[in-house]
């Protein structure tokens, strides 16, 4: 890479952080053009996470939170692979995710959208990736949400995903989306995305051979890390 | 009476025919709810701590914080921090559940908004390379998450590479300064997201 080459923006598939449409992007976006990480000082691998931490349930949030009963809601399986930019699974990545309940409520305290809290539920969840990448999230279809970006804005329903790969610079938070949804036509968070290929890949597909009959439908999430240390010329004959 | 299924798509994967990197989506303001232990429904914290109280671990006990500033001069609330880091001997742990996993998470949520890290003093990672933290930012605000770095004040930051590839006159806003305090030795750095003194963010997707 050229050293003397400037950025104003993540460039390829991110948002630029300077996205006016979302109003909170105004104040917080960098004016300055971000600089190159020199070659070689961003091989420095990435938290790995031992399953030790985790509880049975972690990945289920209709259990998991449970005080009297069971959440209210569509159910639904969310399972995925998480891969590398060559298509290599992740193994032992940790995964976390948190969402509004089925009426589109956040636990959180910060939250005072007048939409009912579920008491038999938090809407988070925690996993680890297993030998081919895989994960699976159980969980609740969470609901559409207002807020004060524009007059009368919805955030589609999503699920915000937290993921690890093998190298800080995979670090990625992010967001699944449901297919279908009106909603995303209408949303600045989505639409910040500007390569509609880009913005299509944190759309879940239905699979009905993922759906547990008479419990839950089910969805495809698929997750591909970027980060700057691979190129597509290396060496893939080991995939470790 | 059952009849027979519909048979199935071939791919059914949300990057059928679309295979790419998955971008970044903002953190949003309510991070804390998957994210931060003790906030919101999460019994169990991942990178709370950083270290374990008496834990022998060798390395000088240190705090970073600070605060994040918006264009304004505004504290932000809800800035999401972490960080990762080698050891005080340089080296990257390889278990983030270890006495010491390089890891660290903290958020601005807090009295008076400032973020705190209490973690140990990394050594330098390889010949040349100065001690440092690596940090990740996301906030409300930032559809994509930024990355920084954080250097300490006593230490000869002269040669970094990394510093070096910095304009000399953006570089202050990398380097956390030392204060001695009875409880030991505190690092003071705020994040500025834009305008006067704005912290330097790598392009590091």
């Amino acid at each position: 890479m050229n050293h003397e080459e400037r950025h104003p923006s993540p460039g390829g598939v991110h948002a630029p952080h300077l996205s006016p449409a979302y109003a909170s992007s105004v104040k917080r976006a960098p004016h300055e053009r971000l600089i190159p990480l020199p070659h070689g000082l961003h091989d420095f691998g990435a938290p790995v996470f031992g399953a030790g931490r985790l509880q049975p349930g972690d990945h289920d949030t209709t259990v998991n939170a449970r005080v009297n009963g069971e959440p209210l809601g569509e159910r639904v399986v969310v399972r995925g692979r998480l891969l590398d930019r060559q298509g290599r699974p992740v193994r032992g990545a940790l995964i976390e995710t948190w969402q509004a309940n089925a009426a589109g409520r956040y636990v959180h305290a910060r939250d005072d959208h007048d939409a009912p809290l579920d008491p038999n539920f938090t809407g988070t969840a925690r996993m680890l990736t297993d030998e081919r990448g895989e994960y699976e999230l159980i969980s609740i279809r969470p609901g559409a949400y207002p807020w004060r970006n524009h007059h009368n804005a919805w955030r589609p329903a999503h699920i915000h995903f937290s993921v690890f790969g093998t190298n800080f610079t995979q670090r990625l938070v992010s967001q699944m989306y449901f297919p279908g949804d009106p909603l995303l036509a209408y949303d600045p968070v989505y639409l910040g995305i500007p390569d509609p290929k880009g913005r299509d890949r944190l759309v879940s597909r239905f699979d009905l051979s993922l759906t547990r009959p008479g419990w839950a439908l089910g969805y495809r999430f698929d997750i591909v890390l970027g980060g700057d240390h691979a190129t597509p010329f290396e060496d893939e004959d080991h995939d470790d | 009476m059952t009849t027979e299924p519909p048979p199935l798509p071939e791919d059914t994967s949300n990057l059928a025919g679309n295979f790419g990197p998955s971008p970044s989506q903002t953190v949003g303001p309510y991070f804390h709810q998957g994210l931060v232990p003790g906030v919101q429904g999460l019994q169990a914290g991942l990178g709370h701590v950083m270290v374990t109280p008496g834990s022998p671990v060798p390395g000088e006990r240190v705090t970073l914080t600070g605060r994040v500033l918006d264009g304004d001069g505004v504290t932000i609330e809800d800035a999401l921090i972490e960080v990762w880091q080698a050891d005080a001997n340089g080296a990257y742990p390889a278990r983030a559940d270890a006495d010491f996993g390089g890891y660290g998470r903290a958020h601005t949520r807090t009295p008076l908004h400032r973020y705190a890290l209490h973690t140990l003093k990394p050594g330098s990672a390889a010949p040349g390379l100065a001690p440092r933290l690596n940090v990740w930012l996301g906030m409300r605000g930032l559809l994509t998450h930024l990355v920084t770095a954080v250097y300490f004040s006593d230490e000869d930051n002269s040669g970094d590479p990394l510093l070096n590839a910095v304009p000399d006159h953006r570089r202050h806003t990398l380097i956390a300064r030392r204060e001695d305090t009875p409880d030991g030795a505190v690092y003071h750095l705020d994040f500025r997201m834009q305008g006067q003194d704005e912290t330097v963010f790598f392009d590091a997707y």
